[in-house]
């Protein structure tokens, strides 16, 4: 090799198609050792894939990796791990019943018989704990873990198999922001002793506050790589979407109506008899968005479900217009819909389309057996497809083909598609949960300001969002849910990000003396 | 580098790859016939000669082709709401067991027209009823499908042996089948209809149940792709989750395509009841049911597909017994190894070729992409 030091990884014109899509055009880059480095870009823009092809999930159509300036093949994950790469992924690939000394040892036993394993596994990641300060209890049951500390296991793991170069697929998505600080500091330490971080993100802040370097991705191609020293959020922005973005909502105050929806001492056990929803009061008006902040698994799924009639509540009642539902009047959600509630769900491969089905098909979902798309026990196939594309047109969901699979859209299209379908519907009420997960950053100024008019047409909605900024963005009261209660509530226009963050952990304490008109905050 | 993963064309992946199996699977029953002697160019000739050589023949094959169409549809649909209903044996003895109690009853009191029909009914409700018994169990008792429709393939044969040999048989026989119907429970063989028209053609028992069996394949296409309880079937079958969230009743979608599986498995009583044997007897289902789920697979769970897996399969069944009855050396068995062979290759083995020609016609493709820029590079 030409130079002394050559670079931890080095990409080299690869190229990526998937039948029509072209994922990858000619990307080279090169990532230095030592170094934490952001690939950013918009969703459907290649990051993911190319990353996917560092870690062998799928192979390059054509194109050379270098690893340590060495050409290799990498053909399988094995083939990466082997190569010294790890990939934390966004969702955990972990086994909740395993302890933490099982789960690291999964897949890279070293004979028939466990205990060895177990043993040299203890003994590593003692090393690694002192190491890196990545200290994890090794007999713990990982479901019994905070999220937080389950990615470290996932960490952990990827460093137990001997990986210098770790790639972190959007790892701050599931925490609060204290715990992203404390993932950035583990990841600076892992830097300074040498590792080779590649952080995938979409979160400008976090690739300003911890990246070394930065590199740019649009339509499948690198198109900037900068310093993170001599960039800023805002250019950052311009170069990801390839035009100007206002990152800052500009909105109306709201006109806060009649209360659509109100819910009262409302609770939800789960099977274990669990309470996951704890004596939850709400009501939510027309036209006014309320959001609600809070570490995922605090209840706010649950609190969608209930609301959406996925589950019935065990405790308490909710009242919609005349209809009143609890535990023995329980409404589903076909007539939740036909109330007026339209739903967004958190989840959308799981809940909101078919991945199989035409994206005409996915359009309808929840209103196919109404007209014009159903009469007289037959479905109109170009009624279909002409409100598919109405939709498409409208929230500008690409490629505009309604005969396309669901599946084969890119995650904000299809997000787009789906919160099309609902507010289309003209709810009269409309939850939210995550509008924004996994899209890219010109579609969430797109989607916020469809909330917005939606808000402003009087519909009421509720946000469910773990992005802190989204929520602060576009709510106009926040509440904070820890462990199925709510916990706090905040006017929107004077939430701050430090008293959020606290009441989110459930640390917050009331100053001595608040301030009469801004932060209310209620302790049931 | 090379390799990506290129989709196959539609033609591709829907003909070319079924064809390439079954052309795997006769090479691979030819060798196995050579190894016991016998020419397998003269095996195939007897073969194909013997289901659709003679209008005997296929008469034989069609009628064959009509049982695996009812119990592959019945597969299919099943399988589009998630569902994996391996009782279509024991739904099409039952649905048998209602044709044949219809008939007993009312053959001599009703006319064809109202008598038919009324006969056809009670197979869907007897076969719908034999699967919404596990469909219940699954939906509201949380019993898994594959296991309790298996079950019951066992307790329907159970209650007909009791039924034939203690309550149906007739008076003064041996054998534990029923009185024969009367004439008016009898549906017309197609070489009486054709009779009526003009055209001779050899016996055989090929009847009018086979325009059931096509009805019943555009009923499903109809109701699988359009209508709303098709939509919400297979919305169940491929997300629950999004189909809870839809607002679908999980429970009642699961007893309606059981239900509707079980039906379709059921018309097989109609075909062999009424359509041929014209009395109750034992295991006129003769594995038809089981066979359902290889049609099905090989079909892609769409109608015509399993039309097309199923004149295979009659071609399969027709032909191999003309083989085991032409050449002395192809026992009845070998049939069955050889039928099992070509399941096998078209069935379970369906993906196995398709990395090899997804590789071809990657070749082919940047083939053809560079193939102009080397001639432009000539030039």
């Amino acid at each position: 090799m030409s130079t002394p030091a050559p670079p931890a990884v080095e990409l080299r014109a690869i190229d990526k198609s998937f039948g029509p899509v072209h994922a990858n055009r000619s990307v080279s880059l090169s990532i230095a050792r030592g170094s934490i480095t952001g690939i950013i870009g918009e969703n459907g823009a290649g990051k993911s894939t190319l990353m996917s092809i560092l870690y062998g999930l799928y192979e390059a159509d054509s194109g050379e990796i270098l690893i340590d300036g060495q050409a290799v093949r990498i053909r399988s994950p094995r083939d990466a791990i082997a190569h010294g790469i790890g990939m934390v992924h966004q969702h955990f690939m972990l086994i909740d019943t395993f302890t933490v000394l099982e789960n690291m040892v999964l897949g890279a036993e070293t004979g028939p018989v466990l205990r060895p394993s177990l043993e040299s596994a203890r003994r590593e990641l003692e090393r690694l704990g002192n190491d890196y300060g990545l200290r994890v209890d090794p007999d713990a049951m990982v479901g019994d873990l905070p999220v937080s500390e389950q990615q470290r296991v996932e960490i952990l793991k990827v460093l137990y198999r001997g990986a210098r170069i770790l790639i972190l697929d959007e790892p701050s998505a599931v925490l609060t922001p204290q715990e992203t600080e404390q993932l950035f500091r583990i990841l600076q330490a892992l830097r300074d002793r040498g590792a080779t971080v590649v952080l995938i993100t979409h979160k400008l802040r976090e690739i300003m506050a911890v990246t070394d370097a930065v590199f740019v991705m649009r339509h499948g191609e690198v198109v900037a790589e900068r310093r993170t020293a001599d960039t800023s959020s805002e250019e950052l922005a311009e170069l990801m979407v390839g035009r100007k973005v206002r990152l800052e909502l500009d909105k109306t105050p709201p006109h806060a109506g009649a209360p659509a929806l109100v819910a009262h001492g409302l609770g939800l056990r789960d099977s274990r008899g669990i309470a996951v929803l704890d004596g939850i009061d709400l009501t939510l008006r027309a036209g006014e968005i309320v959001g609600i902040a809070g570490v995922s698994g605090n209840g706010q799924s649950e609190l969608l479900e209930v609301l959406a009639g996925i589950r019935p509540p065990t405790v308490g009642r909710l009242t919609i217009g005349a209809r009143t539902i609890d535990a023995a009047h329980p409404a589903g959600p076909a007539e939740m819909r036909a109330l007026g509630v339209a739903h967004v769900p958190e989840d959308r491969h799981r809940y909101g389309l078919v991945a199989p089905f035409e994206a005409a098909e996915s359009a309808l979902l929840g209103y196919h057996d109404k007209a014009p798309f159903s009469s007289h026990g037959l479905m109109h196939h170009r009624a279909m497809v002409d409100h598919c594309a109405a939709l498409m047109e409208r929230f500008d969901v690409r490629p505009r083909r309604p005969e396309l699979r669901s599946a084969n859209f890119s995650g904000g299209n299809q997000q787009k598609l789906i919160l099309a379908r609902e507010i289309a519907a003209q709810p009269r009420i409309l939850l939210v949960g995550q509008p924004t997960r996994g899209v890219d950053i010109g579609a969430i100024e797109f989607i916020h300001r469809q909330l917005l008019a939606a808000r402003d047409a009087g519909c009421a909605i509720l946000v469910v969002s773990v992005e802190l900024d989204e929520v602060m963005a576009l709510s106009d009261r926040i509440l904070v849910m820890y462990g199925g209660r709510i916990v706090g509530e905040v006017a929107g226009e004077t939430a701050d990000e430090r008293t959020l963050g606290l009441m989110m952990a459930n640390v917050w304490t009331p100053p001595e003396a608040p301030e009469r008109q801004s932060t209310a905050v209620t302790a049931p | 580098m090379s390799g990506g993963r290129q989709p196959l064309p539609a033609w591709v992946d829907i003909g070319l790859i079924p064809i390439v199996n079954v052309l795997l699977a006769f090479v691979v029953v030819g060798l196995i016939v050579l190894s016991i002697g016998v020419n397998p160019f003269t095996a195939v000739r007897i073969m194909i000669g013997g289901s659709v050589g003679y209008p005997e023949a296929i008469g034989y094959t069609l009628y064959y082709t009509t049982n695996f169409i009812f119990t592959g549809l019945a597969v299919a649909v099943a399988f589009h709401a998630g569902l994996f209903n391996i009782g279509g044996e024991g739904q099409a003895y039952i649905g048998g067991l209602g044709v044949g109690l219809v008939l007993l009853a009312l053959d001599a009191v009703l006319p064809p027209l109202l008598l038919v029909p009324l006969a056809v009914l009670a197979a869907a409700a007897f076969g719908a009823a034999w699967a919404a018994v596990p469909a219940y169990l699954q939906a509201w008792r949380g019993s898994h499908i594959v296991i309790t429709t298996i079950m019951f393939n066992f307790i329907a044969a159970a209650v007909m042996v009791y039924l034939m040999v203690n309550v149906l048989i007739a008076p003064g026989s041996m054998s534990p089948e029923s009185r024969e119907f009367a004439a008016p429970g009898h549906l017309p063989f197609a070489h009486e209809l054709l009779a009526g028209i003009g055209i001779t053609m050899g016996q055989s028992p090929l009847n009018l149940t086979i325009v059931l069996a096509a009805i019943c394949c555009a009923l499903v296409w109809l109701f699988l792709w359009h209508t709303p309880w098709g939509y919400a079937l297979r919305t169940m079958g491929h997300n629950p989750n999004a189909a809870i969230y839809a607002g679908i009743d999980i429970r009642r979608m699961t007893l309606l395509a059981m239900g509707l599986s079980g039906a379709l498995a059921g018309f097989v009583g109609v075909n062999e009841i009424m359509g041929v044997h014209h009395r109750l007897l034992l295991n006129f289902t003769a594995g038809y049911g089981f066979a359902g789920i290889a049609v099905a697979l090989m079909g892609r769970n769409h109608p015509i597909g399993i039309v097309l897996a199923s004149l295979l399969f009659g071609i399969l069944q027709q032909g191999g017994a003309e083989l085991a009855f032409d050449i002395p050396a192809i026992t009845r068995e070998m049939v069955v190894v050889i039928q099992g062979l070509i399941i096998l290759f078209c069935g379970a083995l369906a993906n196995v070729t398709k990395p090899a020609l997804e590789a071809l016609f990657q070749w082919l493709h940047t083939r053809s992409d560079n193939a102009p820029a080397a001639d432009a590079a000539e030039a």
